[in-house]
C-alpha cells in the first residue's frame, strides 16, 4: 500500500459516502444541501437521491474506494441485490456492506 | 487520439492487434488483452493476460488502467469467438463458450470501463459485431445471436450511460482475412461476399476507419448506432 493510503475503517469507508454524496448532491441540486450522516436514506421515499443518483453514487464510491484504500469492489454484486434488506438503505448500511466486503478480502 | 488512453480486447492477433498498432501509431496508450501472451511487443502498449469472462479479473485490469493512467478514454470490444456448427449439431458448452466471450465479456468491459470513464464525463465505446446477424448466416446461429446480443445491450447502454458523456456504438464487420474465418469453407466466403453490396473481403483499415469515427470527441452526438460494412442493411 502507498504511503499517503490511510487504513480502512468504519469511520473512513461512511466519510468516503458522504463525500461523494456530497458533491453528487452538490452537482445536481439548484437548492441547500440536506444534513448528511449515517442514518441519510439512499432508497425508498425519503431518499435523498433518484434511481440515476443512487447509480453514480454506488459507482463513485466504488472509485473512491479503489483510488483511496486500494480496495477493488463490485457493490452492486448478487448478494447485494438479492438481500431482503437491501445495503443500499442508508449511508451506514452501505458503509457496513463495504466493510464485509473488505473483510471478506483481506 | 494523442496521449488517450485506449482499452482494446483481444489484441493477441487479428483485429484486435491492428487496432492497438493503429491507435499506438496515433499517439495514444494503448492497454490490450487476451487470454494468452502476444507474440508481439510494441512502445506505449500494455498488455495483461486477462479472461474477459472472468469478472474479477476485468475489475483488477480496469482498476490497473485507472491506476496507472487516471482514465480511461476508449474501450473496443473486440474480443471474440466464433464456432460454425448447425444448430443441431451444436452442443450446450460451446454455446455458453460463445455467449461467455462474445456477450459477457463485453457486458463486464463496458461495466467496468464506464464506471472510470464517468468520473471524467468523457468516453467512447466500440462494440464489434459481425455481418453474420444481419444476413442470417447459416451455421453461425449461435455467434450471429451473441453478437445480436451486442448490439442490442450497446443501444441500450448507450441511454444509459448518455448523461456521463459516454456513447456507445457498433462496428459490424463483413469477413476479414482473419484466424477467425480461417476454417470456414471458401465456398462460404465466397456466397457471404456475393450478397455484399461491395463485393470483397473487409480489411484491417476498414474497421479501424469506422471505429475512428466513433471514438471522435467530435462524435460526441453519435450513440447507439451500428455502422455496418461491406454495405449489408
Amino acid at each position: 500500500m502507498d504511503a499517503t493510503k490511510v487504513e480502512l475503517n468504519r469511520q473512513a469507508v461512511v466519510e468516503t459516502i458522504l463525500s461523494a454524496l456530497h458533491d453528487l448532491l452538490q452537482e445536481s441540486a439548484a437548492g441547500e444541501l440536506p444534513t448528511l450522516d449515517e442514518a441519510t436514506r439512499l432508497i425508498g421515499r425519503a431518499a435523498v437521491l433518484d434511481s440515476m443518483g443512487l447509480v453514480t453514487l454506488i459507482v463513485e464510491v466504488e472509485q473512491r474506494l479503489e483510488a483511496d484504500y486500494d480496495l477493488v469492489v463490485v457493490l452492486a454484486d448478487d448478494r447485494a441485490m438479492s438481500q431482503t434488506r437491501s445495503p443500499f438503505l442508508s449511508v451506514g448500511s452501505l458503509a457496513d456492506y463495504v466493510m464485509q466486503l473488505a473483510a471478506e478480502q483481506a | 487520439m494523442r496521449d488517450s488512453v485506449v482499452l482494446i480486447t483481444g489484441t493477441r492477433k487479428g483485429i484486435g492487434r491492428h487496432l492497438a498498432e493503429h491507435y499506438v501509431q496515433r499517439g495514444a496508450q494503448v492497454v490490450g488483452c487476451s487470454r494468452g501472451a502476444p507474440e508481439w511487443t510494441l512502445a506505449n502498449y500494455t498488455h495483461f493476460e486477462t479472461d474477459v469472462t472472468d469478472e474479477a479479473a476485468v475489475r483488477k485490469m480496469v482498476a490497473a488502467v485507472g491506476k496507472q493512467f487516471g482514465r480511461l478514454d476508449v474501450l473496443i470490444n473486440n474480443a471474440g469467438i466464433a464456432s460454425m456448427n448447425h444448430v443441431l449439431l451444436t452442443p450446450a458448452a460451446t454455446a455458453e463458450r460463445i455467449f461467455a466471450t462474445n456477450f459477457h465479456g463485453v457486458f463486464l468491459l463496458c461495466r467496468e470501463s464506464a464506471k472510470l470513464m464517468q468520473r471524467r464525463r468523457y468516453g467512447r465505446i466500440v462494440n464489434i459485431s459481425t455481418v453474420a446477424a444481419p444476413l442470417r448466416l447459416e451455421g453461425e446461429a449461435l455467434y450471429a445471436a451473441s453478437k445480436s446480443a451486442v448490439v442490442t445491450f450497446t443501444q441500450i447502454l448507450a441511454r444509459e450511460v448518455a448523461s456521463y458523456g459516454i456513447t456507445a456504438n457498433v462496428v459490424a464487420p463483413t469477413p476479414i482475412e482473419t484466424d477467425l474465418i480461417r476454417g470456414v469453407p471458401p465456398a462460404k466466403i465466397a456466397a457471404i461476399i456475393e450478397r455484399l453490396a461491395i463485393k470483397r473481403l473487409g480489411r484491417f483499415e476498414d474497421v479501424a476507419n469506422v471505429v475512428d469515427f466513433f471514438v471522435r470527441p467530435e462524435s460526441d452526438y453519435i450513440t447507439g448506432q451500428v455502422i455496418t460494412l461491406g454495405g449489408v442493411g
